[in-house]
């Protein structure tokens, strides 16, 4: 038997952006703007083998930096509020074994001047010392930064 | 809120005002600790949504919002009574099936 | 448009059993055992349980309690190690409303000849669930028995 271990944490990630929610709702439920800003390091590539954004609907993705350990993203969306809440649940494995398995609430609120405040909490177990909590956070805050320059360069095109 | 809650000092800070209202430097005087810290304190619990603030002329009046208390332990202490009656039948039924089972995973 | 409200909380039970690991996991995979202790709530009817134990499977019951109203679980299992880990994520609806959605961890620890159930519930409470006939609590009680909440999770720990 080897050494189990879980970690539980909770991760909350938040962002004012000068966009409607219904915007930032849009960024986070189109594969095409998902892979837009979807990734948490420069050089890092991702797929979808799947994508079903719909209550019930599973994701599969495969990301990872280039020529580097490539990670798989299960994904199940649980419950979808239109311009303001999406939960899903999901697993992270690496070459078969399962680092992670986390549940995802991101909300979206009306914030002032037309804007919205994001906020992103993740609820993890984190498995067997293959993956931190620390290391979703710093990649979360990666991918806001990103949506926040997604979303600039959308408005810009528009 | 559970967060919010597992500091000791935030948690005599919400005590205080499960008393009643009262400015932040009401809520100061009893801690050991700068002005500046309990307000940092007190962001905290407002963004829980567990204490509401409001400001007249230049005092700043805290008090905690019942209905998110009641909630959220509410809520926990429902979800864990259901688990805890599970558990026990859990047991029960571990007693009264004492075989080893006959395929299963192997440990 | 309605107020949409989260609240997330965490939780822990520990419960040490007089039986194997395997006897108490095996409580968790096999649907006839799982069906004995899980699904069945006093006076409450339950409908079939479904089980589908495996990564990726499911498992659904939906029970209605004495006033009529469905208390409806639903789990998609996330990891299973035989004997010693499971973690699903579940939500329930009451009637047709979801009011929460969870990760559950169930770890197996051999603990002399026992073993030891560690249950870790993450949730997110939805939409400031409340019932109407909902038993009004003071706050001071609320907040007493919060701190109470709070050791047992510091001791758990």
């Amino acid at each position: 038997m080897t050494d189990r271990s879980v970690v539980h944490a909770t991760i909350t990630v938040e962002r004012t952006y000068r966009a409607s929610p219904k915007r930032v709702f849009a960024a986070w439920s189109s594969k095409e703007a998902l892979l837009s800003w979807g990734l948490p390091g420069e050089g890092w590539i991702s797929g979808y083998e799947r994508f079903d954004f719909r209550v019930g609907g599973n994701d599969r993705s495969h990301f990872g930096p280039a020529g580097g350990e490539t990670y798989v993203n299960d994904t199940t969306y649980l419950d979808i509020v239109p311009d303001a809440r999406i939960v899903s649940a999901g697993s992270m494995t690496s070459a078969g074994t399962r680092l992670s398995a986390g549940l995802m609430t991101v909300e979206f609120q009306a914030a002032g001047n037309g804007g919205c405040h994001l906020v992103m909490t993740e609820q993890g177990a984190f498995l067997d010392g293959h993956d931190l909590p620390e290391n979703h956070e710093a990649g979360w805050n990666e991918m806001l930064d990103k949506l926040g320059d997604h979303l600039a360069r959308d408005q810009a095109a528009a | 809120m559970f967060q919010a809650l597992a500091d000791p000092t935030r948690r005599l800070m919400v005590e205080r005002l499960c008393d009643g209202p009262a400015s932040v430097s009401e809520l100061a005087a009893p801690l050991q600790m700068t002005l500046s810290a309990v307000v940092q304190h007190l962001a905290v619990l407002e963004e829980s949504g567990l204490v509401r603030s409001q400001k007249q002329g230049r005092v700043r009046t805290c008090q905690v919002d019942t209905q998110a208390l009641r909630s959220a332990e509410r809520w926990i202490s429902e979800r864990r009574t259901l688990w805890e009656k599970r558990f026990d039948r859990l047991g029960a039924y571990l007693a009264e099936n004492p075989e080893e089972p006959k395929e299963g995973p192997q440990t | 448009m309605s107020e949409r409200s989260v609240t997330h909380a965490t939780f822990t039970i520990e419960r040490l059993y007089d039986a194997s690991r395997t006897r108490v996991f095996a409580a968790w995979a096999e649907p006839a055992a799982k069906q004995r202790w899980f699904a069945c709530h006093g006076d409450w009817t339950s409908g079939p349980h479904q089980l589908d134990f495996a990564i990726g499977g499911r498992e659904h019951l939906s029970t209605r309690d004495s006033e009529g109203v469905d208390h409806i679980y639903d789990a998609i299992y996330q990891d299973i190690i035989p004997g010693e880990r499971i973690v699903y994520a579940y939500q329930m609806h009451l009637g047709t409303r979801r009011i929460s959605v969870s990760l559950a961890t169930v770890e197996f620890r051999s603990e002399g000849k026992g073993t030891r159930l560690v249950f870790t519930e993450q949730a997110a409470f939805l939409d400031g669930y409340d019932r109407p006939d909902e038993r009004k609590l003071g706050t001071r009680a609320g907040l007493e028995n919060l701190a109470a909440e709070l050791q047992r999770q510091a001791a758990a720990a």
